[in-house]
């Protein structure tokens, strides 16, 4: 794709060069660095994950899928980022509104404090949620007493995902948003339309595409999280292992087929992700092309 | 229908972006409102559409008191700037978007509505292209599809922001004269905001000019260019020359000498002459005149435009004449007097107090014909 501009003219190209075009020798040197880097630093760990994964036959890979632990963790987290993806979907439009369209005192502030996850290891981030409700803290024997269980249990591994998730549909949608400005929607309030019709019928069609990509990687990191996690989960088979920790688990007892069938599982979520977003773009690209460009 | 802005003021911060305001506009008038970046035009648009809400003052829609009304129930067309059109939606769905969204008790049947933006799109000659989204069409299309879309609402205001601000010259030409017919045959009270002065004075039934977040004048095209009552308007429409002059005994000086014009009533004191370049007579031998070196000159269309060096200590000036006058005066002196020209005096001048650059400008003192 990249080599077919260059084929075009034959005789006057060798007279005049187009000033954006490279030599031969230069473009095919730059594209195979960017592929061979994208082949060892990407398509090789993970192609070393399924090659791992079914290095005993398909039926070893099966069985280590069907143990209860490890389906376990599977089920966990997808409720887990079931759970956090709504969540920081309907905070991430709510904050990209109120960044994008409104002025108001603490605006910089609230920009700042989206980016914090990003930029607070996700350890730290686990441990905020122990120090706040664990049985030593203000609130513990407050939550012993009624019986609420965070730590340990789905609540806090939500808490901790939506802590560390949250950024990424924020982030997405609030440069879109402000390159989009108030004009439509004050078009359509200015036509009648109330609050929510013109939410529904002019804002979310302008951003869904930033929306689904935000979701999309939102999700991704919701499902592979790790550390922030592995501080709230306390570790206990079949309960409150998701499939990162699991993997860990069995890792570390050298259940290396069992460990790379799960790492495998949750490649193949992630590939999923990245194929549906690819056939939307290709399905939509009119479209897409069409809504950057006006 | 007839809108009344009462004494408006609008901060924004503390920072007044208008000064209480105030400006009838009669039913079914095309009004302009003109000024330079700044001058508080759109907010005054957006004020009357109620996108903004005033710091202080009344909007009145008729009889009815507007500002407590929110845009929606203040049912207005506004064509922005750069026509924010729904770009996922067909052309036929922009149109229709104003009824369509409507609750079910004031919609009218789908397919009313549908014939109603056909009927739209056709007044807008822009038949045949219903199906097309906003990035398929020219700018001067989109122009008109949000025109089509302001209309459809059957609006009590037609409020334009730079109708033609993002357009060619070409196209921008054409669809004034196509604003002005669409207006002509619709009715619609139409409020636009420009700040191009010829598209203003060529388009506009009367035209407001505002300054600094004040109306400086409010008036028909010919009034505007013909009497302006300030030195804003004077400069600011059309071109014109001002100069530094000194009043004596009901005559106007010009350094140390009288310009042979008069203004009788006037007390002593420093003024301001302002005219335009057109406005001038050449004289021959100079009893009364303002006279000077030509510096420049320059042929544009029909006129050769000299400009003229006074004496140092003054911006050079510039007038009009016909080619045929001007061919021999090239590189020499002229001698001419203005033959329409106004006076303005700052406040505290009247007594030949020192000149102040950025004084308050009082009334118009007088003009002479």
């Amino acid at each position: 794709m990249a080599l077919d501009t260059s084929t075009a003219p034959t005789a006057s190209s060798k007279l005049v060069k187009a000033a954006t075009s490279e030599t031969r020798v230069a473009r095919l040197t730059l594209i195979a660095v960017a592929l061979g880097f994208v082949a060892l630093f990407l398509l090789l760990p993970l192609a070393t994950v399924f090659i791992e994964a079914f290095r005993k036959g398909p039926a070893e890979f099966a069985t280590a899928l069907r143990d209860p632990e490890t389906f376990s963790a599977i089920r966990l987290t997808l409720i887990v980022a079931a759970i956090s993806v709504p969540l920081n979907l309907v905070f991430g439009v709510a904050a990209s509104w109120a960044i994008a369209k409104f002025e108001f005192k603490g605006k910089a502030f609230l920009t700042t404090l989206i980016d914090l996850p990003f930029s607070v290891s996700p350890v730290i981030s686990g441990l905020v949620f122990v120090l706040l409700f664990g049985a030593n803290s203000a609130l513990g024997p407050f939550l012993q007493k009624h019986g609420i269980h965070i730590l340990f249990a789905v609540p806090g591994l939500v808490l901790a995902t939506v802590f560390v998730t949250f950024p990424f549909v924020a982030r997405e949608l609030i440069p879109l948003m402000q390159e989009q400005g108030t004009s439509d929607e004050e078009a359509a309030l200015s036509l009648g339309a109330t609050g929510w019709q013109t939410f529904w019928h002019v804002t979310l069609p302008n951003i869904k595409w930033g929306l689904l990509y935000g979701v999309l990687l939102c999700n991704a990191r919701a499902m592979g999280e790790f550390g922030a996690v592995s501080v709230v989960s306390g570790h206990i088979r079949g309960q409150t292992n998701t499939m990162p920790l699991q993997v860990e688990i069995l890792y570390n007892e050298y259940n290396f087929v069992a460990a790379f069938a799960v790492a495998a599982v949750l490649a193949l979520l992630a590939l999923v992700t990245l194929v549906l977003k690819t056939a939307l773009e290709i399905r939509y690209s009119d479209e897409i092309a069409a809504s950057r460009r006006h | 229908m007839e809108v009344r802005v009462q004494n408006i003021r609008k901060e924004f911060g503390r920072f007044p972006a208008l000064d209480d305001v105030s400006l009838d506009i009669r039913s079914g008038e095309l009004i302009a409102l003109l000024g330079p970046s700044g001058s508080g035009k759109t907010t005054l648009l957006r004020l009357i559409a109620g996108l903004e809400s005033p710091t202080d003052g009344t909007i009145f829609f008729g009889a009815e008191d507007a500002s407590k009304k929110t845009v929606q129930q203040r049912n207005i067309g506004f064509v922005f700037q750069h026509y924010a059109l729904f770009r996922h939606m067909t052309v036929l769905d922009n149109v229709s978007f104003g009824l369509k969204v409507r609750p079910s008790s004031r919609r009218p049947p789908a397919a009313d509505i549908r014939r109603r933006a056909l009927d739209l799109l056709e007044l807008v000659q822009l038949s045949g292209l219903e199906k097309r989204y906003p990035a398929q069409l020219s700018g001067g299309q989109r122009q008109r599809v949000a025109l089509a879309r302001a209309m459809a609402v059957e609006p009590n205001v037609l409020l334009l922001d730079e109708p033609f601000g993002a357009l060619d010259a070409q196209v921008r030409k054409e669809l004034r004269k196509w604003l002005r017919e669409i207006h002509d045959r619709t009715g619609h009270t139409t409020v636009f905001v420009t700040h191009d002065q010829e598209e203003a004075l060529e388009l506009a039934d009367r035209v407001v000019v505002m300054s600094k977040g004040a109306i400086e004048q409010v008036g028909t095209p010919d009034d505007i260019y013909d009497h302006p009552v300030s030195p804003f308007v004077y400069g600011f429409i059309g071109q014109s020359n001002c100069i530094d002059v000194t009043l004596s005994s009901g005559e106007i000086w010009f350094e140390d000498r009288p310009i042979g014009l008069r203004a009788a009533s006037e007390p002593d004191g420093v003024a301001t002459l302002y005219f335009r370049p057109h406005d001038i007579e050449l004289i021959d031998g100079c009893g009364g005149c303002l006279a000077g070196l030509v510096t420049a000159s320059r042929r544009v269309a029909g006129t050769r435009h000299l400009e003229i060096d006074l004496g140092k200590a003054h911006p050079p000036v510039e007038i009009e004449l016909p080619p045929e006058r001007a061919s021999s005066t090239d590189h020499t002196r002229v001698a001419f007097r203005p033959t329409k020209w106004t006076l303005f005096r700052k406040e505290g001048d009247v007594a030949a107090v020192s000149r102040q650059a950025e004084a308050p400008v009082s009334e118009l003192a007088r003009t002479g014909t």
